[in-house]
């Protein structure tokens, strides 16, 4: 078996609700999808996260968008208003579980999601005044 | 409140068996409404303007403190200058949650705004009813879940300050209503933000009360569209950088057909895009239960929903399946908790980390000589774990961080305490051990300390809320 970090093989997105965040990541096929449902299990995602999340985390399937929903409880300082952390809404937190690395077979070994190509950005800047 | 859309209403835009669109022109207060004018040419039935996350509510409520008059999202002239005209055209409605705590100053605003713009014979609606801030004391002894914090079970007597506001997640019942009464704009209040979407659908489809399918399916539509952006290549994590013109995203378009099969689009010339994964990652976006979605209207299972990429930029959903609504609405009651108040310094290459955490130290030594009582702490390393936390992983002491930047954050009882505490930052840009310590720009520990609010929420009985919910409907003249 291999290892691979879960930004590799997935999509995520965060929410909030009061001092809830739930992330949800997203894999892009069936083969995928069991994968995922294998490895990355509730226990699994609460360990990640270790101090940062004070609840308990609750895993949801969504098989028709091959994806799994962690609820994570106690995961925002004590919710969006209440927070003292400059992240209170959890925005970042999807990035945070796709560190997690879990067992893929071999042949999954060096798969690799494209890395950004910023050359429009780069243009937009590089034009700016002050440059 | 005794409303029930009519199995047929009358007086829609839609001509019988049309397909409706509905635009998301708005996610949070603070959005832009440049948006509006896109949407507009596209011809959308309806524009629904959804301003209200948790955490404006916390806002509105700040600035109700300090004006009466307020406690609405002060964007919305804004918005509905660029709209209204369109509006008196008589091709689109416009359904903004901008009301917040006060939708009866939102709709003076949005009558004044009619008026400077010529645009006598609008009728203004207003869904009043979600605040019950008066009546916390009588529902707490009245509703079967006492008003206990739906997270941790604590009972209402339990709430740590006075209530500073308090509002129930209201369904899309009373904006039918307002349709039904021939609104041009419907002000709302606290409304579960997909009920603003499902409430056009059910006015023009004519979808009863109980038709929980077709329910789920506008209340997935509301859900996908909410946010804005969101769905149409915003927030996305996967090739994001692909995404076309991102500084001119468009907002999203539904176009839903009568038996509630709804396609996912957005203005042709525009940049963003519309795929199968921009439309699922907002499907679980502060989604719990996926297979039971509680709204007010309809307990939605989003797993049944099947998307289908049409291409260029159109995704069809349909399938979702739905089942009766639970007897309850989700309130939101805010409290005081403290005051915070922040500072951040940054530093540089050598040993980073530790000089940010030794002057962590000196701070809260200093602040503790100073006599100032602090009753929580937070201090963020940025560039190491301010963000990841844990999921960071241990700094390897080989590949140090090139530059550190300490966000120091914490809370006090007292406003002016809070303040002072900023201050025992300012004199260690000189006297502190570490080398290399700047300020970040104006955020050297100065600020106006800013409130913090926790929010209780709580399960109410719908029974005891559709009473005082109350629909008013005003001409300009």
């Amino acid at each position: 078996m291999a290892r691979l970090a879960l930004r590799e093989i997935c999509g995520y997105r965060s929410g909030d609700k009061g001092d809830i965040s739930n992330v949800a990541i997203f894999a892009d096929d069936d083969a995928t999808f069991e994968l995922i449902r294998r490895e990355v299990t509730a226990e699994r995602v609460k360990a990640h996260f270790g101090a940062m999340v004070r609840g308990e985390v609750v895993r949801y399937e969504a098989p028709n968008v091959w994806a799994l929903n962690f609820v994570m409880h106690g995961a925002l300082g004590g919710g969006g208003p209440r927070s003292l952390r400059a992240d209170n809404l959890g925005k970042t937190l999807g990035g945070a579980l796709v560190r997690l690395e879990i067992e893929v077979p071999d042949e999954w070994a060096g798969r690799r999601r494209p890395r950004p190509d910023l050359a429009w950005a780069d243009a937009i800047l590089d034009a700016l005044p002050g440059r | 409140m005794g409303v029930a859309p009519p199995a047929r209403p009358r007086g829609g835009l839609i001509v019988d068996g049309r397909t409706i669109r509905i635009a998301g022109g708005q996610g949070f207060y603070g959005d832009t409404p440049r948006s509006v004018a896109g949407l507009l040419a596209e011809g959308v039935d309806y524009l629904c303007l959804e301003a209200l996350a948790e955490l404006t509510l916390a806002i509105l409520q700040k600035d109700r403190q300090r004006d009466e008059a307020r406690g609405y999202t002060r964007d919305l002239p804004l918005y509905l200058g660029a709209a209204l005209p369109a509006v008196a055209e008589g091709g689109t409605r416009v359904i903004p949650t901008a009301g917040g705590i006060n939708p009866t100053a939102a709709a003076r605003a949005a009558i004044d705004t009619a008026r400077a713009l010529g645009l006598t014979g609008l009728r203004i609606a207003t869904v009043l009813g979600d605040d019950i801030m008066g009546r916390l004391p009588d529902l707490a002894a009245a509703t079967s879940s006492g008003l206990a914090h739906m997270e941790t079970g604590e009972a209402f007597d339990a709430l740590p300050a006075e209530p500073l506001f308090a509002s129930a997640y209201l369904g899309a019942a009373p904006i039918v209503e307002a349709l039904r009464q021939g609104a041009d704009v419907v002000i709302t209040g606290r409304v579960a933000d997909a009920a603003l979407f499902l409430a056009p659908c059910i006015f023009e489809h004519g979808w009863a009360a109980d038709d929980w399918d077709r329910l789920a399916a506008g209340t997935l539509v509301g859900h996908l569209l909410e946010c804005s952006g969101q769905s149409v290549g915003g927030n996305f994590s996967g090739e994001w950088w692909t995404v076309p013109h991102p500084w001119d995203l468009p907002y999203p378009i539904a176009e839903v057909d009568p038996d509630g099969t709804a396609v996912i689009t957005k203005p042709a010339a525009s940049g963003g895009r519309v795929d199968l994964d921009t439309v699922r990652h907002q499907l679980l976006y502060e989604v719990h239960d996926p297979a039971a979605y509680l709204s007010p209207d309809v307990v939605s299972d989003f797993t049944s929903a099947t998307f289908t990429d049409l291409g260029g930029d159109r995704v069809r959903v349909e399938g979702v399946r739905g089942r009766a609504a639970t007897p309850t609405y989700k309130a939101l009651i805010a409290h005081h908790v403290g005051w915070a108040g922040e500072a951040r310094v940054a530093f540089g290459w050598p040993s980073a980390h530790e000089k940010a955490r030794a002057t962590a130290a000196i701070f809260a030594r200093r602040v503790e000589m100073a006599g100032l009582p602090v009753d929580e702490w937070l201090f963020e390393y940025w560039g190491v774990d301010a963000l990841g936390g844990p999921t960071a992983g241990p700094v390897d002491p080989e590949h140090e961080p090139p530059e550190v930047v300490l966000r120091a954050a914490w809370r006090c009882d007292d406003r002016d305490v809070a303040a002072r505490v900023g201050r025992e930052m300012v004199p260690l840009t000189l006297s502190a051990p570490p080398a290399g310590l700047t300020g970040m720009g104006r955020s050297l520990g100065g600020g106006r300390p800013s409130e913090l609010l926790g929010i209780w929420p709580a399960l109410v009985d719908k029974a005891l809320v559709d009473p005082g919910v109350r629909v008013t409907v005003e001409e300009v003249v």
